[in-house]
C-alpha cells in the first residue's frame, strides 16, 4: 500500500515535470517537435506537451531589447562627417519567422541584422541632409522614417523595430577643434564689441560733460559781462550826471588827478622845459610872462 | 527578524519553515491556503492528495501533512511599504498586491517580484552637444523617475533603466539641437529640461515602460573647457564696459560741478565788479560835487591852488630833468642809461641779456630824437 502510494506519487511527479511547460510573462515559447515547429503564440501560463524525445520548448524573450549602436561616422550632403550614435528599441514579433531567420533564435544573429540595417539606414538618410538639418530640424523625421522603414524589411524575419532613437550627432573630434576655434572667435568678437561700446559711450560721456561745462562757463562769461557792462553804465551815468555840472573843471580837476597819478612812481624821469604856468616864478619872482 | 529585511530575495529563507510562527494571522493564512488548494485543484484537475489516504498508516500521513504544511509555509512573503508585489502563476500574472504580510502557492506554483515603486530614484546625465548654431557645449541634467506600473516595468523592456538613460539623452540632443546656444544658455534652460521631460515620457509611454518621469533639471549649461576662456572674457568684458562708463560719469560727475562753480564764481566777480563800479562811481562824484560846490565860491583861487599842488606832488616825486631851450648848440649828455638801468635792476632782479640790449636801444633812441630835436640844450640836475 505505501509502495503504491509511493509509486503513483512519483509517477504523479514525473509526469507533470515532463508533461507541462510554463511560459512566463517576459517569455515567448515555442513548441517543437522533431526539430520542426509545432506551435506557437503560447498565452503566459501553464501549458501541456508530450514528454522528451516527442516535443520540446524553445524559450525567447518577448520584451522589448534595446541595441546600442557604435558610434560610426557618415558623410552629410555637404561632405561633412558626423559621429552619430544610436539605440534600436527592438522585439520578436513573430516567434517562428524570428526562430527559422535567426538559426533557432540566436540573438546574435538578429541583433548584427538590424545592426547592419540601421547602419545603413542612417548613412542614407545624413547622405541626403546637410549638417544643419540633421542636427537641427530633420532629427525626429530621421528617426521615424528609419523605424518604419526598417521595420518593414525586418518583418520577414519576425522582428518588429519599436523605434529608432538617434542620441549623439557630433563633429568628429578634428572639426570640433575648428568649432572651438569660430566659437573663441565670435565670442572674441562680442568681447570686443563690449569693450569698445563701452569706450563710445565714456567718450559721448566725456564729451557731453565737456561740452556743458564749456557752455556753462560761456554763460557764466556772457552774464557776467553784462553785468560789469551794467556797472560800467551806471557808474558812467553817475560820473556824467556829476560832471556835466561844469565840464571845464571837470576836466581841469581830472588832468590834474591823472598827472599825479601818472607820475606816481620813483622812477619815472621827466624833461622839463621850465616854460609852464607853474616854473612861472622859477626864473622871474615878478612873474611876467617872458 | 532578518527575513524581513525589505527587498529580500523572492524565495523564502529556510527561517520560516519551521519555527517562528509568531504573527496572529498564521491561521487565517493556512484557511486561505486550503481555499485556494481546494479551488486550484477543484478548477485544473489534474489528480492530488485526495487519492490514496484512505486507510494507510496514520504516520505515513502525517508525515505528508508535515510536509505539505512545510512547503505551503514557504509561500509566505512580505512586501516593503514601498513595493509592489507582482505574482506569477505559472508565468502567469495573476495579482499585484500592495505592502504587506502576504501568502501565495508554494513555488513552483506560484512566484511573486517585488518592485519598488515608491522611491523616486535619480541619475544625472552629462555630456557635450551640438546647438542648432552648431555650437558646442557641456550640458548636465538630472532625472528623477519612478515605477508607476509595475507590472509594466517587469514585462516590458529587458533593460528598462537602460532604455530609459538612451532616451535622456536623445530627448536632450534633440531639444538642444533645435536650440541656439544662447536660448540654451540663457531663458531657455526650464524650457529645455521641460521639453526633454515631455519627449522622455511620451517615448518611455511608447514603450509601455512604466516609468513616470517626475522631473528633469538642467543643472548645468556650460561652454566646454576649450572655449571657457573666451566665454569668460565676453563676461569681463561687459563688466568692463560698465566700468569705462563709470568712469567717464565719475569723470563728468567731476567736472560738471566745478564749472558750475567757476560759472558763479564768475557771476559773483561780475557782480562785485558792477557794485565796485558804482560805488567808486558814487564815491568820485561825491567828491567832486563836494569840490565842485567849494569852487564855486572861489573858482580862480582854487583852480591856481588845486593845479599847484598837483604838479608839485607830481614833480616832487618823479626824477627831473629840466631843459631849458634857448638857441646854442651845447651839448646835452644826459646818463639816461644808467638812470634807466638803476630801474631795470630794481624791476626785474636778473634781467636777461636781450632785454637789456633792447631796452639801452629804446633810450639811446631817446637820446638821439632829443638830441635831434634839441640842437642847444643845458643841463640841469
Amino acid at each position: 500500500m505505501n509502495k503504491l502510494i509511493g509509486i503513483i506519487a512519483v509517477v504523479i511527479a514525473v509526469v507533470a515535470y515532463t508533461c507541462t511547460f510554463f511560459v512566463d510573462e517576459r517569455e515567448k515559447a515555442i513548441l517543437m517537435a522533431f526539430g520542426k515547429i509545432e506551435k506557437t503564440g503560447f498565452e503566459p501560463g501553464l501549458h501541456f506537451k508530450l514528454p522528451f524525445p516527442f516535443n520540446e520548448v524553445k524559450k525567447l524573450d518577448g520584451r522589448t531589447m534595446t541595441i546600442d549602436q557604435r558610434p560610426v561616422q557618415f558623410l552629410t550632403k555637404e561632405q561633412k562627417y558626423m559621429v552619430v550614435d544610436s539605440f534600436v528599441q527592438w522585439r520578436i514579433s513573430d516567434e517562428e519567422k524570428y526562430f527559422t531567420s535567426t538559426s533557432g533564435g540566436r540573438e546574435q544573429n538578429a541583433v548584427s541584422l538590424i545592426y547592419r540595417m540601421v547602419d545603413d539606414g542612417l548613412r542614407n538618410e545624413f547622405a541626403k541632409r546637410t549638417v544643419q538639418e540633421v542636427i537641427a530640424q530633420d532629427r525626429s523625421q530621421i528617426m521615424r522614417v528609419l523605424a518604419s522603414n526598417i521595420d518593414e524589411k525586418t518583418d520577414e524575419f519576425g522582428i518588429e523595430i519599436v523605434d529608432v532613437r538617434i542620441k549623439r550627432v557630433d563633429f568628429p573630434d578634428k572639426i570640433s577643434q575648428n568649432v572651438f576655434a569660430r566659437m573663441r572667435t565670435e565670442r572674441e568678437r562680442e568681447a570686443r564689441e563690449n569693450r569698445s561700446k563701452g569706450e563710445e559711450m565714456a567718450t559721448r560721456i566725456r564729451a557731453d560733460a565737456d561740452a556743458q561745462s564749456r557752455v556753462l562757463v560761456a554763460e557764466a562769461y556772457r552774464d557776467a559781462q553784462s553785468i560789469r557792462g551794467e556797472g560800467d553804465a551806471l557808474a558812467a551815468e553817475v560820473y556824467a550826471k556829476a560832471y556835466n555840472r561844469d565840464r571845464d573843471f571837470y576836466r581841469f580837476y581830472r588832468s590834474m588827478e591823472a598827472y599825479k597819478n601818472t607820475f606816481s612812481s620813483k622812477g619815472d624821469l621827466m624833461l622839463i622845459e621850465p616854460d609852464s604856468e607853474f616854473f612861472r616864478y622859477l626864473k622871474n619872482p615878478a612873474g611876467t610872462k617872458q | 527578524m532578518a527575513w524581513n529585511e525589505p527587498g529580500g530575495n523572492n524565495k523564502d529563507p529556510w527561517g520560516n519553515r519551521g519555527n517562528n510562527q509568531g504573527p496572529p494571522d498564521l491561521d487565517e493564512v493556512f484557511n486561505k491556503f486550503m481555499k485556494k488548494l481546494n479551488g486550484l485543484f477543484g478548477g485544473s484537475g489534474s489528480g492530488g492528495g485526495r487519492n490514496g489516504p484512505s486507510m494507510g498508516s496514520s504516520g505515513i500521513i502525517a508525515l505528508l501533512v508535515i510536509g505539505l504544511v512545510i512547503w505551503a509555509l514557504t509561500g509566505v512573503y512580505k512586501v516593503g511599504e514601498a513595493e509592489r508585489g507582482v505574482v506569477l502563476r505559472f508565468g502567469e500574472h495573476v495579482n499585484t498586491v500592495d505592502a504587506g504580510l502576504h501568502w501565495h502557492l508554494p513555488p513552483p506554483i506560484e512566484k511573486v517580484l517585488k518592485v519598488d515603486v515608491s522611491n523616486i530614484q535619480e541619475y544625472a546625465h552629462k555630456s557635450t552637444m551640438l546647438t542648432q548654431d552648431q555650437n558646442i557645449i557641456d550640458i548636465e541634467i538630472t532625472v528623477q523617475y519612478q515605477i508607476a506600473e509595475a507590472e509594466k516595468f517587469l514585462f516590458n523592456l529587458r533593460s528598462p533603466v537602460t532604455s530609459l538613460t538612451n532616451t535622456t539623452e536623445s530627448g536632450l540632443r534633440q531639444h538642444v539641437g533645435q536650440s541656439t546656444m544662447d536660448y540654451v544658455f540663457g531663458d531657455g534652460r526650464e524650457d529645455i529640461a521641460l521639453n526633454t521631460k515631455d519627449t522622455l515620457q511620451q517615448v518611455l509611454d511608447g514603450y509601455d515602460s512604466g516609468i513616470r518621469i517626475v522631473r528633469v533639471n538642467m543643472q548645468e549649461a556650460k561652454p566646454p573647457e576649450p572655449v571657457k576662456a573666451a566665454f569668460d572674457d565676453v563676461t569681463q568684458s561687459k563688466e568692463d564696459e560698465v566700468k569705462l562708463k563709470n568712469q567717464a560719469e565719475a569723470y563728468r560727475n567731476e567736472i560738471l560741478p566745478r564749472a558750475r562753480g567757476r560759472a558763479a564764481e564768475m557771476l559773483e566777480e561780475a557782480n562785485a565788479y558792477k557794485q565796485e563800479m558804482v560805488a567808486r562811481a558814487e564815491g568820485d562824484a561825491q567828491r567832486f560835487n563836494k569840490l565842485y560846490a567849494e569852487f564855486r565860491k572861489a573858482p580862480g583861487v582854487t583852480r591856481d591852488r588845486i593845479y599847484l599842488e598837483s604838479i608839485e606832488s607830481v614833480l616832487s616825486q618823479a626824477n627831473k630833468v629840466m631843459v631849458d631851450v634857448e638857441g646854442g648848440n651845447n651839448m646835452m649828455y644826459l646818463p639816461l642809461d644808467k638812470i634807466l638801468e638803476n630801474r631795470t635792476v630794481t624791476r626785474d632782479g636778473t634781467a636777461s641779456t636781450g632785454r637789456t640790449t633792447d631796452q639801452s636801444r629804446n633810450v639811446d633812441f631817446n637820446v638821439d630824437d632829443l638830441r635831434t630835436r634839441d640842437s642847444r640844450s643845458r643841463e640841469t640836475r
